[in-house]
């Protein structure tokens, strides 16, 4: 599955990165302890966090995630979303706790 | 080949940019994406410790047709006890600090993990040191 169609599936928001969202997803990982993604994260997963600050971007980048998913209603700053396109990795959201949004992530890859 | 970065203490904006230009570099000299999806984390982490706890430092990176060599020099606190530091879950870093998603002591055990070799001095009241290498061909 495409991020594209992720996003169609789940009513993600997009907040940056529009050009960038043909990446194949190849897993989830659901952290917000930066040390723990950038040790056990893989290529091409999809990070659900409530981190929304830019670091988030250099970590998503360095580990050539598919996308980041914030929850809980937050929202990438403008330096951010800026880095994200930089580093062509969507920022994505969604209203949802992450156990939801894990959740139903989780369904869709393994349906 | 060698580079050299110097990395801002206290400037968690620009964290990271010393990794990324490393992991262009590797990318371009056509390393083995295992290598550098292992450099890339021992690179993370230790500039993300000098950011966290130092007042600034330097990422020295030599790299040759065996290994990579990554120095990182910092001018800060030092560490009193680098067993105690290696621990995993050990930190000292800042509630601000923490609240960012980092500090959570996995930093040292995750740049110990990723390299082949790693040596840390360090002399409180200084600085810390701490060398890394890790050989292509694995």
């Amino acid at each position: 599955m495409k991020v594209r169609d992720l996003i169609d599936k789940m009513g993600l928001t997009l907040f940056s990165g529009e050009l960038c969202l043909d990446k194949e997803i190849s897993g989830g990982y659901v952290s917000d302890l930066l040390s723990d993604v950038m040790g056990n994260a893989a290529e091409g997963q999809v990070w659900i966090t409530l981190q929304s600050h830019k670091n988030i971007m250099a970590v998503a980048s360095l580990k050539d995630l598919a996308a980041v998913i914030l929850v809980k209603g937050q929202a990438p700053d403008t330096d951010t979303m800026a880095h994200s396109i930089e580093e062509q990795v969507p920022i994505l959201g969604t209203d949802q706790e992450a156990f939801e949004t894990a959740g139903q992530l989780y369904h869709l890859l393994n349906a | 080949m060698e580079f050299r970065y110097e990395i801002e203490g206290g400037n968690f904006s620009r964290a990271g940019h010393a990794s990324s230009a490393v992991k262009k570099i590797l990318k371009q000299l056509n390393v083995d994406n295992k290598v550098i999806k292992r450099v890339v984390v021992a690179l993370y982490e230790g500039e993300v410790n000098v950011v966290a706890h130092a007042e600034k430092g330097s990422m020295m990176v030599d790299i040759d047709e065996q290994r990579i060599r990554i120095r990182i020099e910092d001018s800060g606190p030092g560490i009193p006890d680098i067993d105690l530091a290696m621990q995993a879950g050990f930190s000292t870093a800042s509630a601000a600090v923490r609240e960012m998603g980092f500090g959570a002591g996995m930093g040292l055990p995750n740049m110990k993990k990723n390299t082949d070799q790693m040596h840390v001095t360090s002399e409180v009241g200084k600085g810390t040191q701490v060398e890394m290498i890790t050989w292509f061909r694995q």
